[in-house]
């Protein structure tokens, strides 16, 4: 009896911890979509901001941030790719590649100013790319690399040594093998981890904060060389650094709705890959 | 020849010949190193970074561990079969024409090719009208007959087999075992099996492994009915393995 209260007790324990967290992500949802969804509508995301930003659209916020969120990724993504593959495939198990590891894994854990201030050093000023887009992409793609070549490495580990023996016993070579067999294979989970990569990166403030995004541009964004604005420093300037904060709530309500719908769409799509990689198997 | 895992010595002073165009099994309880033994013919545990090997593998004059012969070149000389069928994630078609194509076959031999390597494999009847599925939608037993397809169509000279029939059904198995007294009007054919019967039906010689070493090796009529070693004659009457 008491056995039976003692296992009643630990589960309504794990079963309210659960809940609690839904319920502390329920809140936030709430309370972000209630007071912000009444300022979104086609207006507000497809127009530019009018009257000292206390009024309009946030449209060069959405194109900054798609445009950096792209230039992460195209840096990101090959780099991170042929690490992965380098380090799972070819990499012999040496106190080398354990060193490689241990760093990748520690760059995952550096707090994403220091991000941002190393890009300002290198990118911004020692290879004179300035506070841009691309500056601010590059600076985001450095801060993503360690999550592609974890998420890659676990995904081409999940391919079974027989599929890779196959090719190779048919006479292929190795780079054969991980062309052919080995990246289709993982390839679904490949664009899971970079799409929820892409998601984290687009949702960062401080690596972009000395980098290149803009308090206010006129216009929009259109090469990589100039200063963007997005969606994440929108919000943060709209809510704490405007000049009539009440009166712009509302649309720091309504930015940071964009931005969750943004990143909860792409989640969605990682999730869908994952869904149907997983029900084709 | 020698082999070693790190400092453990797996194989011991196995001195083998296989002939040509016949079956040889190698039997021996889990662990002995007759998978171990197989998959150093074609070099298979060159993926494994502490494997070593001493002393010599050839195939007729060409050293298998010379460092100066292709192993690509060499793996298509002695193909492999393994123990769970691994099709490639392709069509039918493509598991096939995969391999030619890697070795350059000319294009315009291929069809005729992987259409003979499918009768030989006993599976062009099953197939023939959809050449562009899924190889994983076929069944395991078709999968691996497929896998062995997939071995012959580049003329090998030697196949090695894995234990090809443990994860097949009874009818399955029969139809590889057929197959296999079929390809060795061509091939050469080194199988590892577990299961005794399945030995004493398919082969014309066995070789009895015991903890890395090579025990006995003789005709299967031989091995079964007179083995010349106790350990031998203990393992093939069912006393232990």
């Amino acid at each position: 009896m008491i056995k039976k209260i003692k296992y009643f007790f630990n589960w309504i324990l794990l079963l309210g911890s659960t809940l609690l967290v839904c319920l502390v992500l329920g809140v936030i949802l709430w309370d972000i979509f209630s007071k912000g969804m009444s300022s979104v509508s086609w207006n507000f995301i497809s127009q530019f901001p009018t009257d000292g930003m206390t009024k309009g659209g946030i449209l060069p916020a959405i194109i900054g941030t798609l445009l950096l969120t792209f230039i992460t990724t195209l840096f990101a993504v090959p780099f991170g790719v042929a690490c992965a593959i380098y380090l799972n495939e070819y990499a012999r198990p040496s106190t080398l590649t354990n060193i490689i590891r241990a760093s990748i894994r520690n760059l995952a854990g550096i707090p994403s100013i220091i991000y941002g201030l190393f890009g300002l050093a290198l990118f911004v000023q020692a290879l004179h790319l300035g506070t841009s887009v691309l500056s601010a992409g590059l600076t985001l793609g450095l801060l993503s690399l360690p999550y592609i070549i974890t998420t890659t490495e676990e995904a081409l580990k999940r391919i079974p040594n027989s599929m890779r023996e196959a090719t190779l016993a048919l006479g292929a070579t190795q780079f054969e093998t991980i062309k052919d067999v080995v990246l289709p294979k993982a390839l679904p989970g490949i664009l899971t981890g970079v799409i929820l990569t892409m998601s984290r990166a687009a949702g960062e403030t401080a690596p972009i904060l000395f980098t290149g995004v803009a308090f206010y541009i006129n216009g929009i964004t259109a090469s990589p060389n100039q200063e963007f604005m997005a969606l994440p420093y929108h919000l943060y300037m709209l809510s704490t650094q405007h000049q009539a904060i009440e009166q712009v709530k509302p649309l720091a309500y309504g930015t940071a709705a964009v931005l969750i719908l943004l990143v909860f769409t792409l989640n969605i799509i990682a999730f869908y890959i994952r869904f149907k990689h997983r029900t084709q198997d | 020849m020698n082999m070693f895992f790190g400092k453990k010595q797996i194989l011991k002073n196995i001195n083998i010949d296989f002939p040509k165009n016949k079956v040889t099994s190698l039997i021996g309880p889990s662990g002995c190193g007759k998978s171990t033994l197989l998959r150093s013919f074609n070099r298979m545990h060159d993926l494994s970074p502490d494997a070593r090997i001493d002393g010599a593998i050839k195939l007729d004059n060409l050293d298998i561990y010379d460092k100066k012969n292709s192993v690509t070149e060499m793996r298509k000389r002695i193909g492999m079969v393994f123990q769970k069928p691994n099709p490639l994630p392709k069509s039918i078609y493509d598991n096939l024409s995969y391999a030619l194509n890697i070795h350059k076959f000319p294009k315009a031999a291929i069809p005729e090719l992987i259409e003979k390597a499918l009768k030989e494999s006993y599976l062009w009847e099953e197939v023939k009208d959809e050449l562009k599925k899924p190889a994983v939608k076929l069944s395991g037993g078709q999968q691996q007959r497929l896998c062995i397809a997939r071995t012959v169509v580049l003329r090998p000279e030697v196949i090695l087999m894995d234990e090809p029939c443990s994860a097949l059904d009874p009818i399955s198995t029969h139809k590889i075992e057929e197959l296999i007294m079929q390809l060795k009007e061509n091939f050469t054919i080194v199988i590892v099996t577990h299961n005794m019967q399945q030995a004493q039906r398919i082969s014309d010689k066995v070789g009895f492994m015991y903890l890395g070493e090579l025990i006995e090796l003789d005709t299967a009529e031989n091995i079964f009915k007179n083995p010349k070693q106790e350990l031998t004659k203990n393992y093939v009457s069912g006393h232990f393995g």
